[in-house]
């Protein structure tokens, strides 16, 4: 025998990662351990989310992936290569096409939509861990809802910087339960977790745990009254489509101190610029 | 005010021989508000201890020491707290305070134990101090490093801070000046006429005679000398 | 008058050797016991099965809650005894870094208990944290530095301030003042008597020191191998102990 068995993971253990899926959907927010296995890739290039990826494949689905919400950077690449060989399924690198998208650090632009698919790569799950070292204390913390250290963390930006400084990572409440890491996505998509019509499940391969979020959440950026939460982005349209409204990358063009601001999803960038849109930096 | 009935009192030295040393034996006395009683006799009569007992700093072996109504032979700390608070007043020979705490907070405390607003608490030490001549700049220093006369007038003006019912004094005027007796001789004799009932041992034969209305010579309750 | 935590035969063994037995004692409003014996007579153990710390085999505390009268906090769910840990109940470490976040400034040291009850306004938490540190004599310009910046006797002062923030009605404190200087531990000493009284705290004080306890405790428990072997008013077990323990404990404080 030759061809690996469907999306790589054998069948045995894509059963156990969807039992740790749905348990995950049954409780937002909540992390469920899982036996991470060993994946042809290295920690930290997104061996959880590709274990879920593969265990929520079908034949059939059409698979995006995108890094930092470019589908052309060298992670994106080789993961969609990885399942392109390993699954034989279509691959697309449009947001409205895709129903299954494997993401780092972000959420596309486009609305998402009821039967899609949203996989986060998750480096550190215990969105605690910073605070209170022991895993112990962590899971008694979460079971019995002590949170207060979490905004001991978002206390210490605001004495430090005069403002929440924390601008990705950013810790959410799940339907007023468990307080969750939205793995390292920048804080401007954070209104975007919440009441979303996809499935966003999130797996971190290395801590060996997966988290979910099922359709239409109620998801809460954790803030003060006097200092509420803001979903901030750079100041500019984007340079080459113009759109004044998407999450934006600083590229340093020379080094006379040259810049240019481009959205950071690359599908969202080419669809407005095959519509018509222009930004100043266009060519 | 202070009742005794038939107390005694026997030290046991544990660790010296289990030695049991008889003090005091069938000790009875009453002292009425707006009375001074003096306390007499021999150097280890068991004058100190005797007061030592009404305050309930020791424990007595058998009988009853009541103040104001309760029983302090049978009373929980915290009756002994209360009364010690609100009802019984001590002025000892020693000074024991917390070392860095001024002077006009040492005095005012027992107010501020009672509840009495801070100002007003430090208005009525602001008083005593005055009266008994400690010069103002001490006030803010700890009377730790006060001479003995002024670590003792402290400790008088301490115990008369709060108009308590019921007073023990051991040795209240030892090491003062004329003038400084003649003050603290004044406060006990204010004290009566508000109808304290004070228990007080005085070496100072003059200032006995002139504020105390009787005297119990200690002697008498020794066991073994006892009638 | 109900007593704010009643202790009924509490006893802890570790195996074949006895930690504390059959302890029994009745707190009350404001008053504040002392706990002494030398190493190893189960005093800490004790204040540890008191606290929650430890799971003690058998007796009762039982605290008198706000909401609900005298309960048992053995008996208590995990999730009841710990939010009376963060609110009514206060428990101030030995060792400063035991009790405090060593990676958090001084404010947030503070502001923690505030917020784990559910404050959610800095500017306030602010506040209280600054009056806080005003209060155990902390200056305020240090109120976003870390503790590790701190001396010794300001770290426990620190420790000191977030424990009261909530305004628990119940402190328990092991050997508060143990590894300071001397001169540090007349200030502490101080501060704590004039927080007991102004905020009719009560407390339970864990300590080898009797001088400490002469200062701040009303009553005394003298432990001897996992035993109480004698209570009472604190000046009255000084001055006249009545069991051959305490005489020998007394005796042997050295003179200044």
């Amino acid at each position: 025998m030759s061809d690996y068995n469907f999306a790589y993971l054998d069948e045995q253990t894509k059963r156990m990662i969807r039992r740790a899926i749905l348990k995950g959907l049954a409780i937002p927010g909540y992390q469920v351990p899982f036996a991470s296995r060993e994946m042809p890739m290295p920690y930290g290039w997104g061996t959880g989310g590709v274990q879920v990826s593969a265990a929520v494949l079908t034949p059939g689905d059409r698979f995006k992936v995108i890094d930092q919400g470019a589908d052309d950077t060298t992670n994106a690449v080789s993961i969609r290569k990885f399942f392109e060989r390993t699954t034989g399924l279509e691959t697309t690198t449009s947001t409205a096409q895709a129903s299954v998208i494997q993401t780092r650090h972000r959420i596309p632009e486009a609305a998402l939509a009821e039967g899609q698919v949203l996989v986060y790569q998750v480096p550190i799950p215990e969105p605690l861990r910073f605070l209170e070292p022991r895993e112990s204390e962590t899971r008694k913390m979460h079971e019995l809802e002590e949170y207060g250290l979490m905004h001991v963390k978002l206390y210490e930006d605001i004495s430090r910087h005069g403002h929440i400084a924390t601008s990705y990572a950013y810790p959410v409440k799940v339907e007023a339960r468990y307080v969750m890491d939205p793995s390292p996505i920048p804080k401007f998509d954070n209104p975007k977790l919440a009441e979303c019509p996809a499935i966003q499940l999130f797996g971190a391969g290395r801590e060996q745990r997966i988290y979910a979020l099922p359709p239409y959440t109620g998801v809460v950026s954790l803030d003060f009254e006097d200092h509420p939460f803001e979903a901030s982005k750079a100041d500019h349209p984007c340079g080459l489509c113009g759109a004044e409204d998407s999450y934006l990358d600083e590229v340093i063009m020379d080094d006379a101190g040259g810049r240019m601001f481009v959205c950071s999803d690359t599908d969202h960038c080419e669809t407005r610029q095959a519509a018509g849109h222009r930004g100043k930096d266009a060519a | 005010m202070i009742d005794l009935q038939d107390v005694s009192k026997t030290f046991t030295l544990h660790n010296q021989g289990s030695a049991v040393i008889e003090v005091l034996g069938g000790v009875t006395l009453s002292v009425r508000p707006g009375e001074c009683v003096a306390l007499t006799g021999a150097s280890g009569a068991g004058k100190s201890t005797l007061m030592r007992m009404i305050y309930g700093n020791y424990r007595a072996r058998s009988g009853r020491i009541l103040v104001g109504g309760t029983d302090l032979v049978t009373a929980e700390p915290r009756e002994i707290i209360a009364i010690r608070r609100e009802t019984l007043g001590y002025v000892s020979q020693f000074l024991r305070v917390v070392p860095r705490v001024s002077t006009l907070d040492v005095v005012a405390e027992p107010l501020r134990a009672l509840g009495t607003a801070a100002d007003a608490a430090e208005a009525r030490a602001r008083a005593l101090l005055a009266q008994l001549n400690i010069p103002e700049r001490l006030w803010s220093l700890s009377p730790t490093t006060f001479s003995g006369g002024e670590q003792q007038r402290v400790n008088i003006a301490r115990g008369f801070a709060h108009p308590y019912p019921a007073l023990l004094l051991d040795e209240p005027t030892a090491s003062l000046d004329a003038a400084n007796r003649a003050v603290v001789l004044g406060l006990i004799e204010q004290a009566k006429a508000r109808g304290a009932a004070i228990i007080g041992i005085f070496h100072d034969e003059a200032a006995r005679a002139q504020v105390c209305d009787r005297e119990i010579d200690v002697g008498r309750f020794t066991p073994g000398r006892a009638a | 008058m109900t007593p704010l935590l009643s202790v009924q035969g509490l006893t802890k063994h570790y195996g074949a050797h006895v930690g504390c037995a059959d302890v029994a004692f009745d707190l009350y409003p404001g008053e504040v016991m002392g706990i002494v014996g030398e190493s190893g007579s189960g005093k800490s153990t004790l204040l540890n099965c008191l606290a929650g710390h430890l799971t003690p085999d058998a007796g009762a505390v039982v605290f008198d809650t706000r909401a609900e009268g005298p309960r048992d906090t053995l008996k208590m769910s995990e999730p009841e005894r710990r939010m009376l840990g963060r609110t009514d109940w206060a428990f101030v470490h030995q060792h400063a870094r035991d009790g405090l976040r060593m990676g958090v400034s001084a404010g947030g040291n503070v502001g923690e208990r505030l917020m784990a009850v559910g404050a959610r306004h800095y500017g306030d938490i602010r506040s209280q944290a600054t009056d806080w540190l005003g209060r155990v004599e902390i200056d305020a310009g240090r109120i976003d530095d870390r503790p590790s910046t701190f001396s010794g006797g300001m770290q426990q002062r620190l420790q000191i301030a977030r424990n009261l923030v909530t305004g628990p009605r119940l402190v328990f404190m092991d050997e508060p003042t143990g590894g300071l200087d001397v001169s540090v531990q007349a200030r502490l000493l101080d501060l704590l008597r004039g927080l007991v009284r102004d905020m009719g705290l009560s407390a339970i004080i864990v300590t080898h020191d009797l001088a400490v306890v002469r200062l701040l405790a009303d009553r005394l428990m003298v432990m001897k191998s996992g035993h109480v072997v004698e209570a009472g008013l604190t000046d009255q077990v000084l001055d006249d102990p009545q069991h051959a323990y305490t005489q020998l404990l007394v005796s042997s404080v050295l003179q200044v």
